[in-house]
């Protein structure tokens, strides 16, 4: 076991891939000798070459179009979108070439790829470099999304993700980069949509996701103080989505609280909400709650974004109010 | 050499088809001549569904790069790509079945007619939202660079492609990186329903912008199926020998509307008529006629074609309608299950 951060674990677990399969290659801005802008792919360039770590210039969609062509035609590429806000200026790539091209030539074409980019706010940097856009993929059909919220998960998650026939979607969650986790010796690959318990508890079910479920596991201590046992829930994965592991936590508690980072509107806790009330409603002793930034542009300043993303105390406080 | 050559470097020599190329792409305009008047039919019987994008009059310009090309050549089309489906290989049956909505379509109803695709022919697909195929087509060029396959990419795509982003984003990282693609520009002079030359702020929107992604500039008659052969011909061993993309503008004229819902009305009659006498078909006919070929070589050719689109009718018309329980198939390589 040795200890790295979440932003090692990235270089680590595209290495790891790269190292397995000559058929994978890593394409994006600044991905190659300058080790990207988040320094994340640090390392790759020298050990794999520009041959399969590849500069791009600033056409995201000749980014995803390139990744695309390579993967309907044998490859496994791994393309970074810098900024996860960036995916709107090609999504037509993302939403309506390659999610559905497998789908729309009957299984002739299917395009293996990883989308990876910088996920969620926490850093100051604005509206436009600070989005939480999982729900955005999460309603497109044909896409798979995962969001790792530790080092060991990242390379499991990434390796998985690598491997999968399908395109998926890995969000990285730029605050997370500097944060120290154990990471198994050797090769790691995890599975996707699985989501595990990250501590167990009997007063009620929180489901959090990335940067979440530290905020998450953070309020269980508080709550614990106070004798509340919550059951924090980190999903991992909105497609392919572990309802099983939800419902069985729900089953337990009698409480379901979602811990979101995107606005309110059509967040992907709505739609586990949902599935709990259609498919648990016998278990539950209470109404569900969703914890999410409200439904507004994620503001620049310290005291906005802070007033604006999800904090320990608020999940605190909604949990408790929530118990009430 | 070729008359056919509006524009392009002037050192290089054109080199014309051989008879039988000739021969081989009179054969493809006929069938899918033939192949477009069935559609249409097909359509004002109500039987084509939701819409479609009749090539009638661009002919030439598939039939020149299809002969050009090797059979495990990359080709990706637009919505108009009846005539490079059809002339890559694919069965009219399996085409024409799509349209109507059949088990037996080329993706069992899936796509419709707008995503016609035929891997198995390396027709990697019809893209229906303008210029994004290009992208891909780099992509799929990169592959085969990465894996040493010496194959080439083409991408066909409309003159109203070479205003949007993803036509520029492409063309710039093709040149830089060398790739071994095509792009080939039927400039049918009309973005839908708009003239190009009204919201393009060069003459020839491909070729006047190829410079600046430091290609040549090459214009071509796109109803003269012997010169968009040349210089497809031409783009092809270049990207084939490793000295990346090219840029080729054919200027062609649809005979219909832009789709099923236009008859195109905003025409000028004397263009359409002029452009109507310059029909590659009968161009081409008669060009062959004087080299020698006989009248029933040319005949048996047409009989043919009118055979095969009557035997894909009837075959596609007796096929199943697509069975609802295939919408459940290939959203993911295991299914449609989004949940665990």
């Amino acid at each position: 076991m040795a200890e790295i951060t979440y932003r090692e674990a990235i270089a680590v677990g595209i290495a790891q891939e790269m190292a397995r399969d000559p058929l994978v290659v890593l394409i994006g801005e600044d991905v190659g000798a300058s080790g990207g802008v988040f320094k994340a792919t640090a390392g790759l360039f020298d050990q794999f070459g520009p041959r399969r770590v590849c500069d791009t210039p600033i056409s995201e969609q000749a980014i995803l179009g390139a990744a695309m062509g390579a993967a309907m035609t044998g490859l496994r590429p791994i393309a970074e979108i810098m900024f996860g806000d960036f995916l709107s200026v090609c999504h037509d790539m993302v939403a309506n070439q390659i999610a559905k091209a497998r789908y729309m030539t009957a299984g002739q074409l299917h395009v293996p790829l990883v989308i990876r980019f910088g996920n969620g706010g926490g850093l100051r940097f604005g509206a436009q470099h600070s989005q939480s856009v999982e729900s955005w993929l999460m309603a497109v059909p044909g896409l798979k999304v995962v969001v790792p919220s530790t080092a060991a998960d990242v390379i499991g998650l990434m390796a998985a993700a690598v491997r999968d026939p399908d395109p998926v979607m890995v969000l990285e969650e730029k605050v997370l980069y500097p944060l120290k986790g154990e990471v198994p010796d050797g090769e790691h690959v995890d599975e996707l949509g699985v989501a595990v318990v990250r501590r167990p508890g009997r007063d009620a079910t929180v489901v959090a996701l990335g940067t979440m479920v530290h905020r998450a596991l953070a309020a269980a201590d508080l709550l614990s103080a106070d004798g509340i046992e919550i059951e924090v829930v980190d999903l991992r994965s909105l497609v392919p989505l572990d309802v099983t592991t939800v419902g069985r936590s729900v089953m337990k508690t009698a409480h379901l609280f979602t811990v979101e980072e995107n606005p309110r509107l059509c967040g992907w806790g709505a739609e586990l909400a949902s599935i709990v009330a259609d498919e648990y409603f016998s278990e539950l002793d209470g109404p569900i709650r969703r914890i999410t930034s409200p439904h507004i542009p994620l503001p620049a300043a310290d005291a906005l974004e802070d007033a604006t993303i999800p904090s320990i105390e608020r999940v605190v406080e909604e949990v408790r109010k929530g118990l009430d | 050499m070729t008359d056919g050559l509006l524009v392009g470097p002037s050192k290089i020599i054109m080199t014309g088809p051989d008879l039988e190329t000739q021969l081989e792409m009179y054969k493809n305009q006929v069938r899918v001549r033939y192949f477009e008047k069935k559609v249409y039919n097909l359509f004002l019987q109500g039987l084509v569904r939701g819409t479609t994008h009749l090539g009638a009059g661009q002919e030439a310009v598939s039939a020149g790069v299809s002969a050009a090309l090797r059979p495990d050549d990359y080709v990706f089309a637009t919505y108009r790509g009846h005539a490079a489906v059809i002339m890559r290989g694919a069965s009219m049956s399996a085409v024409l079945g799509e349209m109507l909505g059949r088990a037996n379509g080329l993706m069992g109803g899936k796509g419709g007619s707008m995503h016609l695709t035929d891997s198995e022919h390396y027709f990697m697909g019809c893209y229906a939202i303008v210029g994004a195929h290009l992208t891909i087509a780099n992509g799929a060029a990169w592959s085969a660079v990465y894996r040493g396959t010496d194959q080439v990419a083409v991408a066909f795509f409309g003159d109203g492609a070479t205003n949007i982003g993803a036509f520029h984003e492409a063309l710039n990282l093709a040149a830089v990186w060398k790739l071994p693609v095509v792009f080939v520009c039927e400039n049918n002079l009309y973005q839908e329903y708009t003239p190009i030359q009204s919201v393009t702020a060069v003459a020839h929107p491909a070729a006047d912008r190829a410079s600046a992604y430091g290609l040549e500039p090459v214009l071509v008659d796109g109803n003269d199926a012997d010169a968009v052969f040349a210089a497809a011909t031409r783009a092809v061993d270049r990207a084939r020998s490793g000295d990346g993309p090219s840029l080729v503008e054919a200027l062609t004229y649809r005979h219909g509307g832009h789709s099923r819902a236009d008859p195109g009305k905003y025409r000028p009659d004397e263009e359409v008529k002029a452009w109507l006498e310059r029909d590659p078909i009968p161009m081409y006919r008669s060009r062959l006629e004087s080299l020698g070929v006989a009248a029933e070589q040319l005949v048996s050719i047409e009989t043919a074609a009118d055979e095969e689109v009557e035997l894909g009718t009837e075959e596609a018309l007796a096929a199943p309608l697509a069975g609802p329980a295939t919408i459940w198939d290939h959203v993911f390589a295991d299914g449609a299950s989004w949940r665990r």
